[in-house]
């Protein structure tokens, strides 16, 4: 079972439907004993950074993810989800993330050559840095769906896969049990679905 | 880089895919779902479904037809036609929609963009402008193009743009139906206006019309189609072929 934590933002119509496409199992769910029962966890994520991460810290929910975390289960970030894995982000102020993975999140804006439109919007190749069983199915060069205007960096330790946009852009990341992907794989077409799917077959 | 991005469009009207259309191995090709997935088995980039119907009746099948689509399909859905409230976003959106396009609810109430934008965000949000040139300028046109509004269309875009529309279609009713190619004068101008992704729409009568866009234009976004996709006159794979000889960037499915 496939919990997608719930802690109040964002549509996760499709990212449920690509889970039961996919033939995985899953629940949305808010409740500590539902998340810990749970196989897996996916961290979903839209809107901002200081929102987000103040309604996982209410809900309590952040402590359930951390706690998981620890204990070997693997978690999945999915955008804005996926920021939230690093110690913090300089979206609109200086926010606290999960700490999960070393690095920040900070502006594209001045980052980026100025006639690189923000944010970054739509399909980009996949530059894959290093080997890993969440892209075991996913070529070199091969496109997925990115929305996003903010990106993480300093990030080298879990680094797995990059997209350019007038930079490096971190994609992919992992350490270990946690890992992290910035575009939306429940968008991503049947390359989205692959890397879903290797999610939740693989065994660490 | 950053890919172009091909989209074809469907009117839905009752349920069904208005223009009428017969691709070998599709069944039903009236069916939204059925040629959803057909285009993005074939490689399009985004969808967008546009409900043109005017009954209650038909937007409650439009949103049914909506969830089925997003259940199999999982590629960016744009939803538009008759968005006029908060609600009518909430309403697309519950059921699988990623991003809402408005027309003439924006222009009926031009706080729509902005309330919208500050709850779902930016890049949620596109404004969708009719637009055909009337002594020397260019006007916005509501009501699905029949109604000349006396704004001027690019102050009306940048407006739009800076209350929070994340993406602009621009559709030119001037070369609409016309199949000579896309509006590249209009475009220009609506590109040199605003920093977000502005996507091209009317005009295509074939890849040449795709890749003159693309040439031309080099920072639009996308290119958007009907008939041309629905009557197989251009298939998304040798469309994709042909503008990848040309160097211009898209995305390959193998």
């Amino acid at each position: 079972m496939i919990a997608v934590v719930d802690y109040g933002v964002g549509n996760l119509f499709s990212l449920r439907s690509s889970l039961r496409c996919i033939g995985a199992e899953s629940c949305v769910s808010a409740d500590p004993a539902v998340l810990r029962a749970a196989d897996r966890l996916i961290l979903p994520g839209v809107g901002a950074f200081g929102d987000a991460a103040d309604k996982l810290r209410q809900s309590g929910l952040d402590r359930v993810v951390l706690g998981e975390a620890a204990a070997g289960k693997p978690v999945l970030g999915i955008c804005l989800g996926m920021q939230l894995l690093f110690e913090k982000s300089f979206e609109y102020g200086e926010h606290a993330g999960l700490g999960l993975l070393h690095g920040r999140v900070v502006g594209m804006e001045g980052r980026i050559p100025a006639e690189l439109k923000i944010p970054h919007i739509g399909w980009n190749a996949l530059h894959i840095c290093r080997p890993s069983p969440l892209l075991r199915d996913v070529r070199e060069g091969e496109c997925v769906y990115f929305v996003h205007s903010f990106y993480a960096e300093d990030c080298e330790d879990s680094l797995i896969a990059t997209a350019e946009y007038g930079r490096e852009l971190t994609a992919v990341v992992r350490r270990e049990n946690v890992m992290g992907c910035q575009f939306h794989p429940e968008k991503s077409g049947d390359v989205g679905l692959r890397i879903l799917r290797a999610f939740c077959e693989e065994t660490l | 880089m950053i890919t172009k991005r091909i989209i074809p469009c469907l009117d839905v009207k009752d349920g069904r895919v208005v223009k009428g259309v017969n691709f070998e191995g599709l069944s039903d090709v009236s069916s939204p779902v059925g040629l959803g997935r057909y285009y993005s088995d074939n490689g399009a980039d985004e969808l967008v479904f546009y409900d043109i119907t005017a009954s209650a009746e038909g937007r409650a099948l439009f949103t049914d037809i909506l969830r089925q689509v997003a259940e199999t399909v999982f590629i960016p859905l744009t939803v538009g036609g008759g968005i006029n409230s908060i609600e009518d976003f909430d309403r697309v959106l519950k059921c699988g929609a990623d991003k809402v396009s408005v027309n003439s609810g924006a222009i009926r109430n031009p706080d729509l963009v902005g309330e919208a934008a500050r709850k779902y965000g930016d890049q949620c949000v596109v404004l969708s402008a009719d637009v055909k040139r009337v002594d020397g300028e260019f006007r916005v046109f509501a009501k699905g193009g029949r109604v000349d509004t006396g704004m001027e269309a690019i102050s009306w875009i940048k407006r739009c743009v800076a209350n929070g529309a994340g993406e602009v279609v621009v559709n030119s009713i001037d070369t609409d139906g016309v199949k000579r190619g896309f509006d590249l004068e209009m475009l220009a101008a609506v590109l040199e206006a605003v920093n977000v992704p502005v996507i091209a729409s009317g005009g295509a009568g074939g890849i040449r019309d795709f890749v003159e866009l693309f040439q031309k234009l080099p920072t639009i976004d996308a290119g958007l189609a009907a008939s041309i996709f629905h009557f197989g006159e251009v298939t998304i794979p040798e469309l994709k072929r042909e503008l990848s000889l040309h160097n211009i960037l898209v995305r390959q499915t193998l």
